[in-house]
């Protein structure tokens, strides 16, 4: 049985934005299938009592005061931005 | 046909910290667009977010202040979607551990206690703000995005748009009692996204839920979900499927229009953020943020009945804000007459704060010298009503009373001044004088009217009374005079 179907894979492209053509939606079936067998053979050993790793380093509480920093000038801010107008970024039309 | 009706709010809450959440950005409002962001929340590559720990001890507040249990250890996750708003392409948020849950809220509405459930609460950055032009796309700025937010969500125990709007009240209310928000509608320091459902007495399903939102006001939600509640109703009463859907309410033309179809929770892919270590938040912190808590504004309207022995409904008004509540027990503190006090604050020092635009600590008379015209009234140096004009004069002239007092002249206290007055009246008014001598006593308002009209109001109300009975009826016994 597949793990993950074209349908799935066509379904995140969508969420990520990528236009993937039809033979990349089966080469990236293929390779995600691979990936995640891989991962699945977690399953075979006993985890309980496990903590999910989300983090690496036994490190808690980095906290910083609240206190202020300079931020960028608006020239920097903008600087790197293909369309700006007014010190605002410009971006196309997002609301039907 | 009535319906039940079922409403749920989601309150997104702007932390009143300096700086940003993830970053040492300025969380002013209203700067010049752009001008309040960095590297790290313009999402830029290989930049790590630091926790605000202010951010942090305001939400502990607030979660004690809601009665919620506060997670241990927590973890912060991504958000995942797409919008210009956000330029990371994820929201730092939490999801699987919140930051807080479990809560509760209880208001009183006419008599009738409320209890709404709090499900959780979590600590969350705000995204930027978008200006939508016409054809020409839209504009960004950033100096909102990363702003502390602080979501609280409510179980959906909530009746009526009445009750929503007295619930939200009462939790800005809070919010701004302990400093964690200004709670700012207007400004969107304060926002409020309601659930909605219908269902016919009797029956069991609840009907489709939708959510509003660009609700700018109190009174803007309740008129939301009023215009939700018919258009459900209409649709249910015809037979017509509601959608799930997101609505925006239009202010001006009081209307609600689908905005789109709301994604499955599923499709944000929330996973755990690695950028950002977990939080662990002990019982000492705990205990630290606990003592540092102000009365909240309802044990405190408590302590007023039971300390002043003033009215509930008074008391509530005086704890309305953290401000009045601290006025005015300055002033009872200097002067022990609480119901006056009580009474003239809710009367005259809010009727003049209202009729001027003014807020309580842009008014010049101090708790202190409210308390200096109070002493007046005491020693009938003035009466109650002179007060009312003399006070006036006080936030006008920036004056205290004493001064005002001593220009324009306090009572008429002398006795010998004052039946010289009374005897003119007498003369000018024998025809009357005749006719309340053979019964007529209703009379006697009258005369001190005509006194009080001599003396522009500043003659001694009791004394007056005292002697027009005594030359009226020549015997001070009979005239039952009453000293307080």
């Amino acid at each position: 049985m597949e793990i993950i179907t074209e349908e799935e894979v066509r379904h995140v492209a969508r969420l990520a934005r990528l236009a993937l053509s039809e033979e990349e939606v089966k080469k990236f079936q293929r390779q995600l299938e691979k990936i995640l067998e891989y991962v699945a053979k977690l399953r075979e050993l006993n985890l309980e009592g496990v903590e999910p790793t989300t983090h690496v380093i036994p490190v808690v509480n980095r906290l910083r005061e609240d206190r202020g920093k300079e931020s960028l000038s608006k020239e920097e801010a903008l600087s790197n931005a293909p369309n700006t107008e007014k010190g605002h970024f410009r971006v196309p039309k997002v609301i039907e | 046909m009535d319906f039940e009706v079922m409403i749920g709010v989601e309150v997104h809450a702007q932390l009143l910290t300096k700086t940003k959440i993830f970053c040492g950005c300025s969380t002013n409002f209203g700067r010049n667009p752009n001008t309040q962001v960095c590297p790290i929340c313009l999402g830029m590559p290989g930049v790590l977010p630091v926790l605000n720990q202010e951010a942090v001890e305001l939400a502990i507040r607030a979660a004690l202040a809601l009665h919620c249990k506060i997670l241990r250890r927590e973890r912060f996750a991504r958000k995942g979607y797409f919008y210009p708003d956000l330029p990371k392409g994820y929201q730092i948020s939490q999801y699987e551990e919140p930051f807080a849950a479990e809560g509760i809220l209880s208001f009183e509405r006419n008599g009738n206690c409320k209890t709404i459930r709090i499900k959780r609460m979590n600590l969350e950055e705000d995204a930027g703000k978008l200006i939508h032009e016409e054809d020409r796309g839209s504009l960004v700025d950033f100096n909102r995005c990363g702003v502390p937010l602080l979501e609280i969500a409510t179980e959906p125990d909530l009746t009526s748009p009445k009750d929503t709007h007295t619930f939200l009240a009462e939790l800005r209310q809070i919010l701004q009692y302990l400093e964690v928000s200004s709670g700012d509608m207007e400004k969107g320091h304060l926002r409020c996204e309601p659930n909605i459902s219908l269902k016919k007495p009797g029956q069991s399903e609840w009907g489709t839920r939708t959510e509003l939102k660009n609700l700018n006001s109190l009174k803007g939600v309740e008129k939301g979900l009023l215009f939700e509640i018919r258009r459900q109703k209409r649709l249910l009463e015809s037979g017509q499927p509601i959608r799930q859907e997101t609505l925006l309410w239009d202010e001006k033309r009081e209307i609600a229009l689908p905005m789109r179809v709301k994604e499955e929770a599923g499709d944000y892919r929330y996973f755990p953020e690695p950028d950002l270590v977990p939080l662990v938040i002990d019982e000492e912190w705990i205990e630290r943020v606990k003592r540092s808590l102000p009365e909240l504004p309802d044990d405190r309207k408590k302590r007023f009945v039971e300390t002043y022995k003033i009215r509930e409904q008074d008391a509530q008004t005086l704890t309305l804000t953290r401000r009045l509540a601290d006025y005015f027990e300055e002033v009872v503190k200097i002067h022990s007459d609480f119901t006056l006090a009580a009474n003239w604050i809710i009367t005259e020092v809010l009727g003049i704060l209202h009729e001027k635009n003014l807020s309580i600590g842009d008014l010049s008379v101090t708790p202190a010298r409210l308390a200096g015209l109070f002493h007046l009234i005491q020693d009938e140096t003035i009466s109650k009503k002179m007060a009312k004009e003399i006070f006036v004069k006080m936030v006008e002239s920036g004056k205290q009373a004493d001064e005002i007092v001593r220009v324009q002249g306090g009572q008429i206290r002398d006795e010998a001044e004052v039946e010289r007055i009374i005897e003119e009246v007498l003369k000018g008014n024998s025809e009357e004088k005749v006719r309340y001598q053979s019964g007529e006593v209703k009379l006697m308002g009258y005369f001190i009217g005509q006194v009080m009209k001599r003396t522009d109001g500043k003659a001694n109300p009791r004394m007056v009374n005292e002697i027009l009975r005594k030359m009226l009826e020549g015997n001070p016994q009979k005239s039952g005079v009453q000293k307080k």
